[in-house]
């Protein structure tokens, strides 16, 4: 197994370049504001000496291409810049705020596989029947539904009406936080639902209908314990990758359902820094965002080596 | 005469069409397997002799079901039963090799793991206990260096392998009734022969019964002890199989047998079959060789003509039955 | 050897080519009779609005604000006064016409960028790709939050932020096309008759490449519908008080314990919006697939 991951730093070699070109582009944002970037930053009112100041802060003023390497340098350093708003590294501040996204992903996706995988069994089990319809109604619906919306909603259905769920806020123990972080991220695993269900049942179907599993049945295996043993491992195998392709949207939308929650995540970082048009909190924010996705397109790979011994990519990379 | 292991009475599967009349591919088929008995179902594809076996097995493919008739195990009807039930006979009593090894293997789990699932799910065994009777089980089919081996995945090892490993995995619970769908068919020929000797002492050994379904005569000959010939859905002879190849008296039978070549004849002309088998949704009514029958008469076209004996345990459902064995004698 | 089973179904699916010879009729296809209904009434709703609006969506009505349901509001009034009704009837106005318009231009770019280089291949093609993938790692709506916050407010940096974020699907759809399609017998047969590229491309490639496109398009519009929603959810979408669903839903999430309704309705319109867009996207693509592909 050892052998197999050790595909691994090749795979990060790889996906350099990608990496740079993130970094390309988030540093060229700042130069696509209109105008005098630093004039652009502080807004019409400020004064000429806090536009000389930001100029030089930013290196304004020199070719691009220099400024492009400073920044690099300042990156690889874990230099993000200073906050405009609150005077502090932007590294610490994207810092802090990740835990909290973080775990309304992580809750989220086990959440998101805790409702997905019986719903998909239900459906692959029989398709055409009742249940399948029902099953397929639902990610119709759910597909449509705009995430932040449903978040509300859960919010009146059971932080209001029923009074089970906190409408906001982060709490304090790790207790606190399963509690609060339950509405929120159960938001955003009805918005994964629907993806996944669609794999996961187009995948069972497969499965179900192959000769391994006709094998399995005639050793007597069936219902919950056919799905566990021998299903699910290999239905799973293409969802991996449909849900590493769909983390890239997910991780947005988790931003914007911070918001509805008021949770002091990366999403509610972001949205502040755009109201009080702090600009190096946003490249920090984005940055860190689109290589995080690069990093789980990676991991989205190992998980699927992991799951799958016909997988070798250590030996299709030498080529 | 104690009773049969199996007994199959009168089954026939289909496809249920909603409204209209289903549409048959096995009609009213009947035969018994004693005890330790290898018995060989031999037909082309399309014949229904697949199907026929998975009906046993309770493994008919979405949407083919068991219309009519009874099976019987032990004496205790199959048709009908709950699926919990049914499933805790698969695998003690009976088990089922299929053709491709290849696809009959869990990919992503190692071989050893899958031989042991049995006997620790029937047998109580535990995980070591399992594991060790699976290796117990793959030195006994000829897997060589079984503890390593063990752990391998299904596509790292090659296809007479693989078929050892389902044979393996077959006999781990011990069971009474061993099925198996053409289990040599996707071998290379020199290994087929090694399989089929494999399966033959296993069997021996453990008095186990085998269900044999294939399309090549030359197996069921060295295999198996008693057949049945099925065509286009129904079985058109029955009997051991010395008798019945020695002396066949269904015309299809006959020319199964004159289209195989016979190494002890060599320069026998090959004789095919002309014609094709009827498609399934459309069968004539009457017999379903008559239209590629050298002794066809209009009686045929009429309706299915009835097993009738010709021998003691030797029948063959055909009205000329007679006429044909005067007319081989003849040759 | 095939199995019984493998035979039959072979069997059945020969019928099935057979009958499907004739090739059924549009109205016959359920989905996609479905979606023109529900697409069409919103469409019908948002042309109509001047008419179907009892209200001026932006008029307030300040001894009047967050009035329940009644027979002169007949979904009561926001916390300025204004009729929720008419800002829904007018917000669909906005919100469909910036989710259809928003995927012309990223479908255009995308397309034309993806053809050429699937067709061509090579360099060109290897540094499309590479640039897919880096705009890949972005995720949608942090880009287009952060696109719209540097080319200003307004409804054009929104179409504009969109497009500079979504073209790439487009791309990738269109280019792999390319790759399958240029391999076909006939577009070698118009090589060898002398044809140019682009003509190639115009007359024989295209036709058959943008189906998928256009199916992806479908699903686009409703992705780009979501965004101006969530954008106007977040204060960045359509300055206020112009009536758009999602700032509507904004508005109402103050109020949702006495008036719930304010944040639902607005959120449920997307849904059938939604709803019906798919179901036109499936209609299309049954429509489109087998018969037209060559």
């Amino acid at each position: 197994m050892i052998d197999r991951l050790k595909f691994i730093p090749a795979r990060l070699v790889q996906s350099l370049p990608v990496a740079l070109g993130v970094t390309l582009i988030v540093f060229l944002m700042a130069h696509l504001l209109p105008g005098n970037a630093a004039l652009a930053l502080l807004g019409e009112r400020a004064t000429d000496a806090s536009v000389a100041a930001l100029t030089e802060q930013l290196g304004l003023n020199r070719p691009i291409w220099e400024q492009y390497f400073i920044f690099l340098t300042r990156l690889l350093q874990g230099d993000l810049g200073q906050s405009l708003t609150y005077q502090l590294p932007v590294t610490d501040l994207v810092f802090q705020a990740i835990p909290v996204t973080m775990s309304v992903l992580g809750y989220a996706l086990v959440l998101a596989l805790l409702i997905s995988i019986p719903l998909a069994a239900l459906a692959a089990f029989r398709p055409g029947g009742a249940r399948d319809l029902g099953v397929r109604t639902y990610t119709l619906l759910g597909q449509g539904m705009p995430q932040f919306w449903v978040g509300i909603m859960l919010i009146l259905l059971l932080g209001v009406n029923l009074r089970i769920f906190p409408v906001g806020g982060y709490g304090t123990t790790m207790v606190d936080h399963l509690y609060f972080l339950f509405l929120p991220s159960l938001t955003l695993a009805i918005a994964m639902c629907p993806t996944i269900i669609r794999s996961l049942r187009s995948s069972m179907i497969d499965v179900l209908g192959s000769d391994y599993v006709g094998t399995a049945k005639s050793k007597g295996a069936y219902g919950v314990a056919l799905l566990r043993d021998h299903v699910l491992r290999n239905a799973a195998i293409p969802t991996v990758s449909v849900i590493g392709v769909n983390l890239g949207y997910l991780v947005g939308g988790s931003l914007v359902i911070e918001q509805v929650f008021a949770l002091p995540g990366l999403g509610s970082l972001m949205i502040n820094a755009i109201f009080a048009r702090d600009f190096p909190t946003i490249q920090g924010v984005t940055l860190f965002v689109a290589l995080f996705v690069v990093v789980v397109g990676i991991l989205t790979d190992v998980v699927y080596t992991m799951l799958d011994p016909r997988v070798d990519f250590a030996s299709k990379d030498q080529t | 005469m104690t009773d049969p292991l199996l007994s199959v009475r009168s089954l026939s599967i289909g496809v249920k069409r909603g409204s209209t009349d289903p549409t048959l591919i096995v009609e009213d088929v009947s035969f018994d397997i004693a005890k330790g008995e290898r018995f060989g179902i031999v037909g082309e594809s399309g014949s229904g002799k697949s199907l026929t076996l998975r009906a046993i097995g309770d493994l008919l493919p979405r949407g083919v079901e068991v219309l009519a008739g009874s099976i019987r195990y032990n004496g205790t009807e199959l048709i009908g039963m709950p699926r919990s039930s049914r499933s805790k006979l698969m695998g003690p009593e009976i088990a089922m090799i299929f053709q491709e090894p290849m696809t009959a293997l869990n990919p992503v789990v190692r071989v050893g793991e899958q031989i042991a699932e049995g006997p620790r799910r029937y047998l109580g065994m535990t995980r070591a206990e399992s594991m060790t009777r699976a290796i117990e089980m793959m030195a006994k089919t000829g897997i060589p260096d079984p503890v390593r081996r063990a752990r391998a995945y299904p596509h790292e090892l090659s296809g007479g392998l693989r078929q050892r490993i389902m044979i393996a995995m077959a006999l781990s619970c011990d069971p009474r009734l061993l099925l198996c769908d053409e289990p040599t068919t996707a071998l290379d020929v020199t290994v087929q022969h090694q399989v089929l000797r494999l399966l033959e002492d296993l069997c021996d050994d453990s008095g186990a019964a085998l269900a044999f379904v294939t399309h090549d005569l030359a197996v069921v000959n060295q295999t198996c002890t008693d057949l049945a010939v099925m065509y286009s859905g129904h079985i058109v002879e029955s009997g051991t199989v010395r008798e019945v190849l020695s002396d066949p008296r269904h015309p299809y039978t006959q020319g199964l047998l004159d289209s195989a070549p016979d190494f002890d004849r060599p320069d026998r002309p090959l004789i095919p079959i002309p014609g094709f088998p009827p498609n399934v949704a459309s069968r004539p009514s009457g017999c379903p060789f008559a239209p590629r029958c050298p002794f066809v008469v209009e009686a045929c076209r009429t309706a299915m003509p009835p097993m009738v004996t010709v021998a003691p345990g030797h029948g063959a459902a055909c009205i000329e039955a007679d006429r044909i064995s005067r007319e081989l004698v003849a040759r | 050897m095939m199995s019984p089973a493998e035979v039959l179904n072979a069997r059945l699916q020969q019928r099935r080519a057979l009958r499907s010879r004739s090739i059924k009729p549009w109205y016959r296809n359920g989905a996609l009779v479905a979606g023109i209904v529900i697409v069409g009434s919103l469409v019908l709703i948002a042309v109509l609005a001047p008419l179907l609006a009892p209200y001026d969506p932006i008029a307030q009505e300040l001894r009047n604000t967050l009035a329940s349901p009644s027979a002169e509001h007949w979904l009561g009034t926001d916390k300025f006064g204004r009729d929720i009704l008419s800002r829904l009837i007018w917000g669909a106005q906005v919100d469909l016409r910036v989710g259809f318009l928003a995927v012309l231009i990223p479908f255009v770019f995308g397309s034309v960028l993806g053809a050429i280089a699937g067709y061509f291949g090579g360099w060109l093609d290897t540094i499309l790709m590479r640039i897919v993938d880096v705009f890949f790692a972005f995720p949608f709506y942090v880009m287009v939050i952060v696109l719209v916050f540097i080319f200003g407010s307004g409804e054009a940096s929104i179409y504009l932020a969109i497009a500079a974020v979504s073209w790439v699907s487009y791309a990738k759809i269109v280019r792999g096309e390319v790759l399958v399609a240029k391999k076909q017998d006939y577009v070698t047969a118009a090589r060898l008759g002398g044809m140019s590229h682009g003509r190639i491309l115009v007359k024989h490639i295209g036709p058959n490449v943008l189906s998928q496109a256009i199916i992806y398009g479908m699903s686009d519009i409703v992705m780009d519908i979501m965004a101006i929603v969530t954008l106007g959810y977040l204060g960045l979408g359509i300055a206020p008080p112009t009536a758009e669903w999602g700032s509507m839903i904004n508005d109402g999430q103050e109020f949702i314990t006495t008036q719930w309704q304010q944040a639902t309705i607005p959120g449920l319109m997307v849904v059938v919006a939604s709803l019906g867009l798919s179901f036109l996207g499936d209609g299309l693509s049954d429509l489109m697939s087998p018969e037209r592909r060559k």
